[in-house]
């Protein structure tokens, strides 16, 4: 079972509540459209209890068809990487919010 | 690297964006986050389209050792949260570095030079949205807008 965009719309509606259904999925929308908007940007995005997205540049370099061992070149690239704080990789397992 | 944006003024910018009061704005994206965490507590994975998705990942114990001593280290079980970025948004990255490597607006911080003050919400409950029509939103269905975040 997956959580998907509407779940978190849902339990945004119900928890805080103040708007309607269709507003409320507006908001979400908002939300990760933000966070990704500043990501394309290269800007890093820290949500304290959560993690962080880091955009990092990745030099070009030479890689390999696993499959035929052939060589092939990797480009340059900007990936985009997540780090979990420590709080949530706490509540993963079942510990304490904070160390 | 190019500026951090940390939740308070991810906040900031969604209260600015959609004319909502700074504490509601802020109810909204800790629920988010909260409900996220919560999901992956009980192992259940996230798929947000367009962005990414969240998989909890088991892992047995194993002895490991300190690099640095050589001393054998026993480690327990663990769960570990994953991320693997969306389509959509692996290419939007990607993309920002062809088309402006290091320059430009980066994140909040370098937009409100350009944007009118937000007009001051009234702090009510409901009805926060000026005419509750998603007029009220500023526009925010663009992805094109240099410096709107």
């Amino acid at each position: 079972m997956k959580m998907t965009k509407a779940d978190i719309i849902e339990v945004v509606y119900e928890k805080v509540g103040g708007f309607s259904k269709k507003e409320a999925a507006e908001i979400v929308e908002t939300v990760f459209d933000s966070i990704k908007e500043t990501l394309e940007r290269g800007a890093k995005i820290k949500i304290s209890g959560f993690g962080n997205f880091v955009v990092r540049d990745k030099k070009a370099r030479i890689g390999r068809n696993p499959q035929t061992g052939e060589e092939i070149t990797i480009s340059a690239r900007r990936v985009l990487s997540f780090k979990p704080s420590q709080v949530l990789k706490n509540a993963l397992n079942g510990g304490d919010p904070l160390p | 690297m190019e500026g951090t944006i940390t939740k308070s003024e991810l906040i900031e910018h969604i209260s600015e964006q959609l004319k909502l009061p700074t504490g509601k704005a802020e109810q909204i994206v800790n629920c988010v986050f909260d409900s996220m965490v919560k999901a992956l507590q009980e192992g259940e994975g996230i798929e947000i389209r367009g962005f990414g998705s969240f998989t909890v990942r088991e892992y047995k114990a194993y002895e490991g050792r300190n690099p640095r001593t050589g001393e054998t280290v026993h480690v327990a079980p663990k769960r570990l949260p994953f991320f693997k970025v969306g389509k959509d948004l692996r290419e939007r990255v990607n993309r920002s570095r062809e088309t402006a490597p290091g320059e430009g607006p980066k994140g909040i911080a370098a937009a409100p030079a350009s944007m009118p003050a937000p007009a001051p919400s009234p702090p009510t409950d409901s009805g926060g949205f000026g005419g509750g029509t998603s007029g009220g939103f500023g526009g925010g269905n663009d992805s094109s807008g240099g410096n709107r975040f």
